[in-house]
């Protein structure tokens, strides 16, 4: 029972990563651009809900729909003045940007907020649990995680599949040049995914701060996690980044129960493993950039 | 007045020039082929009006109006659209998607997808499969049907009938006679000089980014047309 317990704890912790890794995986797969401070988003995100429940006096949850749309934002106007100009750079530039992006964040972190440990205030949520029999127990926190993990994935591959603006943004990451020439306007596309992925890894910041604790350095941990669920589950598939998150997960919490030196060592081992037999990932789209045929 | 004018245009690829100072006129509704070898700078040209490259030097004028500058997502708007080289489908969208993704920027003439699929039947069979999945012809007529979503009041046509057999070649000419009649301009790069000559009434021959001929297509004597193509006229 103690092992049906650790594997369920891990598909929780794996929506957890796939909440993380979606953005990630959103903005390769449409802009080609990796984006190296993504983790220290999700942080940030957590320091901004942990000043608005602390200056408006409620749980973190109660400040989701005004984090949101201020992390929509702030990815959008983050495109505009810095992501666009680093595009045009060539392969290397976006790299080196958002690196830079990603120490400047850290510092600013730890020159305002201090180098403490946090976390996130849930309310009577935070402590609710369900038991079932002496050794299952899921706490409520993990399984809203999940959850909402599942609607933010789902919606997106809906708005991707569904809307005009996914057509266009599917559109522009098979062939950029191309969609430029049939009359889809690159940059707001381009900024309003940046804008979705910047939202959904502050979402994943406050349930982050939530479930455990963060740092001001707690990005680069958190970006290693959203990587290996992105490749695991293979590029631009949305449902490969959730199987690529829970796969992640189960080994962290399957190993951890065996021993728990080995939780965080055995879960690099899964992503090398899957690297070296599988590098286009579980579920690499069927038109991947890697993959996509001549179009001769 | 000429629905297309282009005056001594230059494009540069860094320190490669394409072309050099290129001008031609379409009139409104009228067919203009475009021929020339390999290199020739034809792709470059249709590319050039559609707002691919910025030149270096010369105007593009569209209408009446500069359109130099115009971004390419204008350009379609105003009544430009493109069919590229290679068909450059959207290969993880389906056929009707790449034809919505086209609709975008739809102008006031834009062809409704009822409207396109009763002129390509092809594309109607075939409407909710992957693009990457379809034969070249249905490729080819998925493109020409993204071009047509936008209302295009001319339309580029890069090499259409390119690995492509002769049938389905012949089904998409009759097309591009309904597309004139319905009072499509057209430009034309196609290397068959029969099928150029039968579809358009103007010729154009680039040589190394250079216009070295520009007569009537029905005047023009295929010698001509083959001296200039290979630049060995006088």
């Amino acid at each position: 029972m103690t092992w049906l317990n650790a594997a369920l704890q891990g598909i929780l912790l794996g929506g957890e990563y796939a909440l993380v890794a979606c953005g990630l995986s959103l903005t390769f797969g449409v802009m080609r651009l990796v984006n190296l401070a993504h983790g220290d988003f999700a942080v940030c995100g957590a320091y901004l809900a942990l000043v608005l429940s602390a200056s408006l006096g409620m749980p973190a949850w109660y400040t989701l729909p005004l984090l949101l749309p201020i992390a929509f934002a702030a990815g959008v106007a983050l495109h505009l003045a810095v992501l666009s100009r680093s595009l045009r750079g060539g392969v290397l530039a976006p790299v080196l940007v958002t690196f830079g992006l990603s120490v400047v964040i850290e510092n600013l972190l730890l020159e305002g907020a201090s180098a403490n440990t946090r976390s996130l205030d849930g309310g009577a949520l935070s402590l609710a649990s369900i038991e079932i029999g002496d050794h299952i127990v899921i706490s409520w926190l993990r399984l809203t995680g999940l959850l909402v993990a599942l609607l933010v994935l789902g919606g997106l591959q809906a708005l991707l599949s569904h809307t005009s603006w996914g057509r266009s943004v599917r559109a522009t990451s098979d062939d950029l040049d191309t969609a430029r020439l049939v009359g889809v306007r690159v940059r707001p596309v381009f900024a309003t995914v940046a804008g979705v992925a910047v939202a959904t890894a502050a979402l994943a910041g406050v349930f982050l701060g939530l479930i455990s604790a963060f740092d001001p350095l707690a990005g680069g941990t958190v970006l290693i996690f959203a990587f290996e669920a992105v490749v695991i589950g293979g590029l631009g598939s949305l449902w490969g980044t959730l199987v690529g998150g829970v796969a992640l997960g189960l080994t962290q919490q399957l190993i951890g129960q065996w021993n728990s030196q080995y939780a965080v060592l055995a879960v690099h081992v899964l992503f090398l493993v899957v690297l070296a037999v599988r590098p286009q990932g579980m579920f690499a789209a069927a038109s991947s950039p890697v993959a996509l045929p001549g179009t001769e | 007045m000429s629905l297309l004018e282009i005056e001594s245009l230059d494009v540069r690829y860094g320190d490669f020039q394409a072309l050099f100072g290129v001008s031609l006129a379409v009139a409104e509704n009228a067919a203009l082929a475009l021929v020339g070898a390999n290199g020739a700078g034809k792709t470059t040209l249709l590319r050039t009006v559609a707002g691919a490259h910025p030149p270096a030097g010369g105007r593009i004028r569209f209408d009446g109006a500069d359109i130099t500058a115009m971004p390419p997502h204008q350009r379609v708007r105003v009544g430009i659209a493109l069919v590229p080289e290679g068909r450059r489908l959207f290969a993880s969208l389906t056929a009707e998607e790449n034809i919505r993704v086209g609709a975008i920027q739809a102008g006031p003439h834009a062809w409704s997808l009822p409207r396109l699929y009763e002129v390509f039947p092809l594309i109607a069979r075939c409407r909710h499969r992957r693009a990457g999945l379809l034969s070249g012809g249905e490729q080819q007529a998925v493109a020409i049907a993204r071009a047509l979503a936008s209302g295009p009041r001319l339309l580029l046509l890069d090499e259409i009938s390119l690995g492509l057999a002769p049938a389905v070649v012949d089904a998409l000419y009759d097309t591009l006679a309904e597309l004139r009649a319905a009072g499509t301009a057209l430009v034309l790069v196609e290397q068959d000089l029969d099928r150029a000559q039968g579809a358009c009434q103007d010729l154009v021959c680039l040589l190394e980014g250079r216009v070295v001929l520009a007569a009537p297509a029905g005047a023009v004597a295929r010698a001509d047309v083959v001296a200039a193509y290979f630049g060995t006229a006088s």
